[in-house]
């Protein structure tokens, strides 16, 4: 789960690392009671990334001119990404900008720190132009990011003296965030030297989404549409595309690979939702129910191959709630004899392979099947 | 002797007496896996199927001589659950359970590395050695003894390879299920250095999707090591751009990530990659 800015600053604050003050508003008339020092920057808050160059942060000198750029902020287009809100903070006199990140990476299984001293730009074009500007230090889960560590890296950035300290002490509180919230990335861009202090003038924390049950406290995610989140609430994953057949699937690799079959077919998937591992009855109705709640939806493509999915627990949910449109069910793998004799048993056929359950559900949405491809 | 677990495998099940614990276990049992003991905090003393349940691993292992261990457990319980069978030297691990926080995998796989323990998964399907050892919940029939090595990212698509494979008549060896989350304890590139070393596999399947670098690290290491025939699916070439990249991600990354790119990798070490998932076993066969 990705945060706005103005959600990962409160976190940030938490954690005693330096932001600048300011207060998040959603209309341009609330500017007038902020009490901020100007001059001060208005900032749109939204997840895309590349706002700035988009108009979306401005800088203003008064209250009214605060208001007027709140205004124009507010209602803008970034990225397909309507703003709703916008940050005001009393602007900061930068000197110099740095990069520090706590991050997982995949392929080493572990966390590591990225630092730069060629921050304010993205890190990935740093990556690209000057890559010997990244410091990076990989970190021992069992020993955490101690502050040694954390004055080694900051050496390798160039700091001294004072600086130094604080770098240390942004750097390893910046880590306890990162590790504590279940972060997948913490990341400040830029972190700044204002007036000889370090201050972190951007936050970025994107959240694991499978350790939200450990931070109850944490604000509830704004990238997912209504029925996305709906999902989400009964443990399935669904997401929104923009054909007209929609999918259901068991595992993420098998419910991606149904998308490139259809499109193989000439068909385009609406939505999907991968009803994971151990789908019960229960779930497999709920998922119907979510799937064909999407307008425009032609035909319905259930592709479901049972590992810890029983194909008899499938097929129960399906015939609890039966498709309202035209449907083409694949079930196959464990308790599939189970599965599709429930299915038979209620006049729903299901014996077809995935290739060939594909085409059908191309057929039923009015597409023109192409030819099956190479097998 | 195919790979990570056959015959010699004796088997702990932690989450036996839950529902998909239960219901995998019998399964296991019927597909020839010796399981021997089972773990469940609170149900000590009872007995699932005819197996043995123990309040703990140690116990557990004192009394069964258990070698391996398969969890079931909820996502929040089974970081512990991990820790404790790497700490009793139960190798490989293999973790069934979906759902289970990143940081909680990367403490275990660190773990099970200073341990010299393999681990599998988590959110993966386990590892079939056929006519041996299921350990896991992939579906036994669709498996027959045979010469393919099957490692995988997900566990749908390998059932559906493996079914695939054995209607050609190509029988497998082992199937390595690696795991769907973004940190599993073992790679691609470890799992080709099992099979390529391995007597008894002839070829390989590789089945993987978008995001990380994992396909392009076992496109490095084939066109190295690998004379083996190797066969590839990559899940994911129409799927929308992820939501989920975030900036210090992308730089260790770099360009890679995308179906094409790792399409490319493969193809270009030598690797015939089908376009779709029934293509895969006519495109192995076409290099025996």
């Amino acid at each position: 789960m990705n945060l706005h800015e103005y959600q990962a600053k409160e976190v940030f604050g938490r954690y005693g690392l330096p932001v600048q003050r300011g207060t998040v508003i959603e209309r341009p008339e609330q500017v007038a009671a902020l009490g901020l020092r100007y001059p001060v920057v208005v900032k749109a808050q939204v997840l895309v990334g590349g706002r700035g160059k988009a108009g979306g942060i401005k800088l203003a000198a008064t209250p009214a001119e605060a208001a007027e750029k709140a205004r124009a902020i507010l209602g803008m287009d970034i990225k397909g990404e309507r703003v709703t809100r916008v940050l005001v903070v009393e602007a900061a006199e930068i000197e110099t900008e740095f990069y520090l990140a706590f991050v997982t990476d995949r392929a080493a299984r572990r966390v590591a720190a990225i630092a730069s001293a060629a921050g304010g730009i993205e890190i990935e074009t740093v990556a690209q132009t000057s890559p010997e500007k990244i410091a990076r230090s990989d970190v021992d889960p069992f020993l955490g990011f101690p502050p040694f560590q954390a004055r080694a890296l900051g050496r390798r950035l160039g700091f001294a003296g004072a600086q130094l300290d604080e770098f240390v002490r942004i750097a390893t509180a910046l880590y306890r965030l990162y590790w504590t919230e279940d972060a997948d990335l913490a990341e400040i861009n830029p972190l700044a030297l204002v007036g000889g202090h370090l201050l972190c003038v951007d936050a970025k924390l994107i959240l694991d989404d499978n350790a939200a049950y450990r931070h109850a406290d944490l604000p509830a995610s704004e990238e997912l549409t209504p029925l996305e989140r709906e999902a989400r609430e009964h443990g399935l994953a669904y997401v929104e595309l923009d054909g007209d057949i929609a999918v259901i699937g068991n595992g993420a690799g098998l419910v991606m690979s149904t998308l490139d079959l259809l499109a193989h077919f000439g068909g385009r998937a609406a939505n999907f939702l991968d009803i994971g591992g151990g789908a019960s009855a229960e779930s497999m109705q709920t998922a119907l129910g979510i799937v064909q709640r999407k307008p425009g939806i032609r035909s319905i493509f259930i592709n479901i191959f049972g590992g810890i999915t029983r194909c008899d627990d499938v097929a129960r949910g399906i015939v609890q709630n039966p498709p309202r449109v035209p449907a083409s069910i694949r079930l196959t793998g464990t308790n599939e004899e189970e599965g599709q004799r429930i299915l038979r048993d209620s006049g729903i056929a299901a014996g077809l392979d995935a290739d060939e359950a594909a085409r059908v559900a191309v057929e039923l949405a009015g597409g023109r099947a192409g030819k099956p491809g190479s097998r | 002797m195919a790979i990570i677990v056959g015959g010699e495998t004796r088997l702990l099940v932690q989450g036996i007496t839950g529902y998909q614990g239960a219901f995998h276990t019998q399964l296991m049992l019927e597909a020839g896996t010796r399981v021997v003991a089972g773990v469940t905090p609170g149900k000590g003393g009872s007995r699932v199927h005819e197996v043995p349940v123990f309040e703990t691993v140690d116990e557990a292992v004192r009394d069964t001589g258990a070698n391996a261990c398969v969890i079931f457990v909820p996502a929040r319980f089974a970081r512990a659950a991990a820790l404790e069978a790497v700490q009793n030297r139960l190798d490989p691990v293999v973790i069934i359970t979906e759902g289970m926080p990143v940081h909680d995998a990367i403490e275990v796989v660190a773990y099970a590395r200073g341990h010299g323990v393999r681990v599998l998964g988590p959110n993966g399907p386990g590892v079939t050695t056929p006519g041996q050892c299921r350990v896991g919940i992939m579906p036994t029939h669709l498996f027959k003894p045979g010469a393919v090595g099957i490692v995988s990212r997900s566990g749908t698509l390998t059932y559906e390879i493996v079914a695939g494979l054995t209607r050609a008549g190509l029988g497998q060896s082992t199937a390595v299920g690696l795991g769907g989350d973004p940190v599993v304890g073992t790679s691609f590139v470890e799992a080709l250095e099992l099979f390529n070393a391995d007597p008894e596999t002839h070829a390989i399947v590789l089945i993987g999707e978008i995001g990380g670098n994992a396909e392009e690290d076992a496109a490095r290491y084939i066109a190295r090591h690998v004379k083996k025939p190797v066969a590839a699916y990559i899940a994911g070439r129409t799927a929308p751009p992820g939501k989920r990249m975030g900036h210090a991600g992308a730089v260790i990354s770099g360009t890679e990530g995308t179906a094409e790119h790792k399409v490319m990798a493969l193809e270009a070490a030598g690797v015939a990659v089908a376009p779709l998932v029934s293509g895969v076993p006519a495109l192995l066969k076409a290099r025996l």
